[in-house]
């Protein structure tokens, strides 16, 4: 890997001046993505921002019936954290079966949402539970954060600081993972809050979506059934080594309904 | 070049850096502990696991200026002398290794598993073990082995 300054400001204010006073910067949290990138030379910037010694950034607070992390909570924490277990067991369990121990105990929510890996396991959640991603400025609701393969709505410099994850009626998280690396193939989340159900995607698109169709199915009818004849389209899906497109849409099918049966 | 300090299992040490050195290039060519081992180099394999602040991590995917201050566990600081640790002696007697090279890894993984759960089912040590890799034995012997290293070390 190229040599890069390393910087560890105190305050999320000096990270975004140090940000951008660099010639190419770039934020790390857990580094567990960004690291093995720079590792393979896939990234060279010329400095390095470390969040980790910012205060306040991590931790986990249920208020409001709002499950709220901090953006450099562990995945680690959330796994083992008995009050998001309490309130939305579906997000400890996702958090748990994210890479394998060592990566959850480096690894944070900030840093994989900012990421957007279209096979990562947390922006399902977020989009599953129609979560709020917070930043120094603003608050960005799900449904506009997650644009596109590794884009999200971020600004240059702009920060998460945390997500509030509202608590549902119930929700579920199933991934059919790749054998090594854990990555979701395909994960699906789906939750169900008063009458209203998202059914979130991730790993089959270049991108986490919902699934409309299902939403609207679930939505007269909360059974693994009702979503059954539900045709997912592969031509917009992820075609790779590891899966085909088609493969991926019958997955999409499967994952959902054993989501739902968990839950109905 | 900035200098760092910690404590690798109980003594304490200082060293330079580079921004880019990754711990395990601290422990392995500045302090000589070449029992963390690189095996794959892409953060994949496991067998670079130690104990960071009492937490397993993957010293290939730690920056070293990340472990400043911290306390650091490696396979060197297992054993109590001569004597094998209670997880060391259940890997060799149930031959839960044949080249040896993941074994480092494996041994760290486990112990922080059972530190965690005392008293793990074959599943949980299963699944425990997804980040670390062994191409010698199928893993069997290794799982027999941190059961019965976790029931040593619960007494």
């Amino acid at each position: 890997m190229h040599d890069f300054n390393f910087i560890q400001p105190k305050s999320a204010a000096a990270a975004a001046d140090a940000l951008a006073g660099a010639e190419d910067g770039q934020y790390m949290a857990g580094g567990q993505t960004l690291i093995p990138v720079l590792k393979q030379r896939l990234a060279m910037p010329t400095d390095v921002v470390d969040l980790s010694a910012i205060p306040g950034l991590a931790g986990i607070e249920v208020s409001g019936g709002a499950v709220r992390v901090g953006a450099m909570t562990t995945h680690a924490a959330v796994a083992a954290s008995g009050a998001v277990r309490d309130a939305v067991p579906a997000l400890a369990h996702l958090a748990g079966l994210i890479g394998d121990p060592h990566v959850r105990n480096r690894g944070t929510l900030g840093g994989s949402i900012a990421n957007n890996d279209p096979a990562a396991d947390y922006p399902a959640a977020v989009l599953g539970l129609g979560a709020t991603v917070v930043t120094e400025s603003r608050e960005i609701a799900a449904d506009d954060f997650f644009t596109d393969l590794f884009e999200t709505a971020l600004d240059d410099g702009e920060l998460v600081t945390r997500v509030d994850f509202p608590v549902p009626d119930a929700a579920a998280y199933v991934k059919f993972p790749n054998p090594a690396s854990r990555y979701a193939i395909v994960g699906v989340f789906v939750s169900r809050a008063g009458g209203a159900v998202r059914v979130a995607v991730t790993g089959a698109g270049p991108c986490v979506f919902r699934q409309a169709e299902m939403e609207a199915a679930l939505s007269a009818e909360f059974s693994a059934e009702a979503i059954a004849g539900v045709a997912i389209a592969a031509d917009d899906l992820n075609n790779d080594l590891h899966a085909s497109a088609e493969y991926r849409a019958h997955l999409v099918g499967v994952m959902a309904r054993r989501a739902v049966a968990e839950i109905a | 070049m900035p200098s760092i300090s910690m404590t690798v299992n109980g003594q304490a040490v200082t060293g330079e850096v580079e921004g880019r050195t990754l711990l395990v290039e601290f422990l392995r060519d500045t302090l000589g502990l070449t029992g963390t081992h690189v095996g794959c180099d892409t953060s994949q394999c496991g067998a670079c696991v130690i104990h960071l602040d009492g937490v397993s991590v993957k010293s290939c995917a730690v920056l070293a200026l990340n472990a400043d201050g911290a306390e650091v566990l490696t396979i060197e600081g297992v054993a109590d002398g001569d004597d094998l640790h209670p997880m060391q002696e259940a890997f060799r007697e149930h031959h839960g290794l044949q080249c040896g090279f993941c074994t480092p890894g494996m041994v760290l993984t486990a112990l922080a598993l059972v530190a965690d759960n005392p008293d793990p089912t074959d599943a949980e040590v299963r699944h425990g073990l997804e980040g670390n890799l062994c191409r010698c034995t199928g893993y069997q012997n290794i799982v027999h082995a941190i059961l019965d290293g976790a029931k040593r070390m619960r007494g």
